[in-house]
């Protein structure tokens, strides 16, 4: 679920980290505006209890596997959204940094697909709608399990929108949406059930928590309407800025991949919906390499082994003789591909070396 | 629960390293995030098929571990287990995009297959970074230099309340799932009604032990923000820091050096 730098193109990431971090920025306004400083201890030690409470397995039954709270959701009934945006992001920071989630770049993402989702979406357009100010156990529980179902959905459909925008990975967008929502929909079917029985078994012995949850929330007055339009902001920001660097003619490279690869093909089954959003992935997939673009030109002359391919493959009809050349490039770049990891490697062990006597030098 | 108990150990291991003291380590926070950063962008700007071009890059991690005497295995295990989502989507490459890109005698590879690798790679090398950014820096100091970068303090607070109860929490944690399951007796009977109330139990001790943690504060004259000792500044070395790596980095980026290199050698022998 945790989206991962190697799958994402700067652009993407870029507008993620800016929509991600515009949202930080608003929800700490916010919680520092209500002033009411009780809630920060609070929400640094409920992340912690997400770490937590995730040592503590159940077994699914049927399955025969095991499984843990996730916690999302679950932070935003006892927080409100706005603190719980805040803890969530905290804890995929320490996801990102300690447990090799993801990755920095990718953070943006992952904070937003996991915490937006939950805590401005599901919580406010579902949970709070069927609990109606009336909490009971059973209301408590349905709401529960449909809002973490359908943050889950939204977050899974994130990822896929992010990755395939992105245009690393091969998959097409219609074979990744069947594969991750079916396995988020089980994903979140359990972890709204999870959620349910601990909110209710809090609120059956605390429920003054729930209450004074409930009602902080209501100071805020239109907490997603902001929320959205700063996103929307930032986005255009972003997107403007990107932008100024692209041209909006297609780029030569580019094209003949898409060609050779005969992706095209593959998008191109589409229908309605569909066929949009590949519209829309294949406007968004142009841009990383257009902030690099001079190196792309510089690169149609020098180029490496694989793009000198792809170019070649596409112009076999004006470059006859190419097939040499085509050789001795990839070649080169296999040669000197495994030559700089060799080098790179010496380095290291001689600075190594050179630290190790300094260090025993400095210990005499 | 073994997994995340070793992650939590690792975690552990990981901040101990920050403990260090090299020229890498002294450096102030805010110059190691700006570079892993730079680095990272560098990186995942190349188009898909681009492998050769980011062999160079590990120059980066290979430097810094060796500057700042970082286990090199420890951290190399730590990149091994590699986000496993990001080998889930990187293996169906090879499925969805057989052109053959790269001919090598009688052997084809497909775009498929050098577009996995160039996945691998960006992978191995951005979760590296990340990984030393924390080795050679402390949780601590990366959340004081995004602080002082720009990161609200609220947010900056929140993170560092985070760590410090992760390890009370979870070891508390730990020991009442140990419990519950040496009294399963065996069974994997760990039964969800169990499950929520010792979840929820859980929950309700974490709580007041976040009032009392407030009430304690309270009285200590907190009023929102953390005062930490900040001994670093923002000197000469560190300015030095950035200007070599980012140069590095933007040279890397425009120049495949693996590729010269390659063609320097190929047409040497020829």
């Amino acid at each position: 679920m945790h989206m991962a730098d190697a799958l994402l193109s700067p652009a993407v990431g870029g507008i993620m980290w800016v929509a991600s971090a515009g949202t930080i920025a608003y929800c700490s306004s916010k919680v520092r505006k209500e002033m009411d400083n009780s809630k920060i201890p609070l929400m640094g030690v409920l992340g912690a209890f997400i770490f937590a409470a995730q040592m503590i397995n159940f077994s699914i039954p049927v399955t025969g596997s095991s499984g843990h709270l996730g916690g999302g959701l679950i932070l935003t009934i006892l927080l409100g959204p706005h603190a719980a945006f805040l803890s969530i992001a905290s804890v995929l920071v320490v996801q990102a940094l300690f447990f090799a989630d993801g990755g920095l770049l990718a953070l943006g993402c992952n904070i937003f697909n996991l915490g937006f989702f939950p805590a401005f979406i599901a919580f406010p357009l579902i949970y709070k709608k069927i609990i109606c100010n009336q909490a009971t156990p059973t209301r408590i529980s349905t709401a529960s399990i449909i809002a973490a179902i359908f943050g889950l959905q939204l977050g899974a459909f994130g990822v896929v929108l992010e990755t395939v925008s992105s245009g690393v990975s091969s998959l097409p967008f219609s074979t990744f949406v069947a594969m991750m929502q079916p396995i988020h929909l089980a994903i979140g079917m359990v972890e709204g059930v999870v959620t349910a029985s601990v909110v209710t078994f809090v609120y059956k012995a605390r429920p003054e928590i729930m209450q004074s949850a409930m009602e902080s929330r209501q100071i805020g007055n239109h907490p997603i309407k902001n929320v959205v339009i700063a996103f929307l902001v930032a986005a255009l920001i972003t997107g403007g800025f990107v932008s100024w660097f692209a041209s909006k003619d297609p780029d030569g490279l580019e094209w003949a991949i898409t060609k050779v690869t005969g992706q095209e093909e593959l998008y191109g089954q589409g229908h309605g919906l569909h066929a949009t959003l590949t519209a829309l992935q294949k406007r968004i997939a142009f841009l990383p390499d257009y902030s690099f673009r001079k190196k792309d030109e510089a690169r149609m002359e020098a180029p490496v082994a694989e793009t000198v391919h792809t170019i070649q493959t596409a112009q076999t009809e004006q470059n006859t003789k190419s097939h040499d050349k085509k050789l001795g490039t990839s070649v080169a770049g296999v040669v000197g591909g495994l030559m700089t990891l060799g080098l790179t490697f010496l380095i290291g062990l001689i600075l190594k070396r050179v630290n190790k006597t300094t260090a025993a030098k400095d210990a005499i | 629960m073994a997994s995340i108990h070793n992650a939590v150990l690792d975690l552990k291991k990981l901040d101990l390293l920050a403990n260090g003291n090299s020229t890498i380590h002294r450096l102030d926070a805010r110059a190691k995030v700006l570079v892993t950063l730079v680095f990272t962008l560098c990186v995942v700007s190349y188009n898909r098929y681009e492998l050769t071009a980011l062999f160079p890059f590990f120059i980066f991690p290979i430097v810094i571990i060796s500057l700042a005497g970082l286990p090199p295995l420890f951290i190399l295990k730590k990149i091994a287990l590699l986000c496993p989502f990001v080998l889930a989507v990187g293996i169906f490459n090879p499925v969805f995009d057989r052109t053959i890109l790269l001919q090598l005698g009688p052997l084809g590879i497909s775009g498929g297959w050098i577009s996995f690798a160039s996945i691998l790679a960006r992978s191995a090398l951005t979760v590296g970074a990340a990984f030393i950014l924390v080795g050679v820096t402390g949780f601590t100091a990366v959340c004081q230099a995004l602080e002082r970068l720009g990161m609200p303090q609220v947010f900056a607070v929140q993170l560092l309340f985070l760590y410090r109860y992760i390890f009370v929490l979870t070891e508390e944690s730990g020991r009442a799932s140990r419990a519950r399951e040496l009294r399963s007796c065996g069974k994997k009977g760990l039964e969800m009604s169990s499950f929520a109330s010792m979840t929820g139990h859980l929950l309700l001790r974490t709580w007041q032990r976040a009032e009392r943690i407030h009430m304690a504060m309270l009285a200590r004259g907190f009023t929102g923000e953390f005062h930490a000792s900040r001994t670093s500044c923002f000197g000469a070395p560190e300015i030095r820091f950035i200007l070599i790596w980012t140069a590095l980095f933007i040279f890397l980026r425009f120049q495949n050096v693996s590729l010269l290199l390659g063609s320097c050698i190929t047409r040497l022998i020829q």
